[in-house]
């Protein structure tokens, strides 16, 4: 799925990333989905820096009613309140849910 | 922003999560198991009156549902109608 991301990113989009609602939990920090023979996704967001993805959101909510906190993630991302996100949703051209 | 609901609000988040990320202007449409939201006698009723509510007809009638009342205001519409919400609006959502 974060392969989609990185193929918009290829082709010269503008691409933000936004992860909110159960999203916020791709990013918590010492996952190991290897021992149930899943793909890691932290390998595609190591990736994000080397395809010009600059705005990685999340939602400040979403986190807060799961019991997470920034510190919780394993990558820099900016926090919005949802409003924010909604206003973030709107001014894209198009969305894609992974 | 069309937003595209298409889980049962009574199994899921993507409703409520819709909702809580609504704007003015924004338009719904309740497809697949989601339609089942837009019974007027439903527990999600109250918090669907007054919006740009559109329900796919096809997954009504397959649900045995057509029969029931609706949520005022609530407008059926087939997959042309929804291509042209699409078109409509400046961009769409799919809540997963």
């Amino acid at each position: 799925m974060i392969e989609a991301v990185l193929v918009a990113a290829a082709f010269d989009q503008q691409v933000h990333l936004a992860f909110l609602d159960d999203g916020v939990f791709q990013l918590a920090r010492g996952q190991m989905p290897e021992a149930i023979g899943h793909k890691p996704f932290a390998q595609g967001l190591a990736e994000l820096g080397e395809y010009d993805i600059d705005h990685v959101w999340v939602e400040r909510e979403s986190l807060a009613e799961r019991g997470l906190t920034e510190h919780d993630l394993m990558i820099a991302v900016s926090l919005l309140d949802r409003a924010a996100m909604s206003e973030i949703l709107a001014q894209a051209d198009m969305l894609m849910s992974l | 922003m069309l937003h595209i609901v298409s889980k049962s609000p009574f199994a899921d988040s993507a409703l409520e999560s819709c909702l809580a990320h609504w704007r003015d202007g924004d338009a719904l449409i309740l497809i697949e198991d989601a339609v089942v939201a837009a019974l007027a006698e439903g527990r999600f009723a109250p918090r669907l009156a007054g919006l740009s509510l559109h329900v796919l007809r096809p997954d009504l009638e397959a649900r045995g549902l057509s029969v029931k009342a609706l949520v005022d205001g609530a407008a059926l519409v087939d997959y042309e109608g929804f291509v042209d919400l699409c078109a409509d609006q400046p961009a769409s959502l799919s809540w997963l």
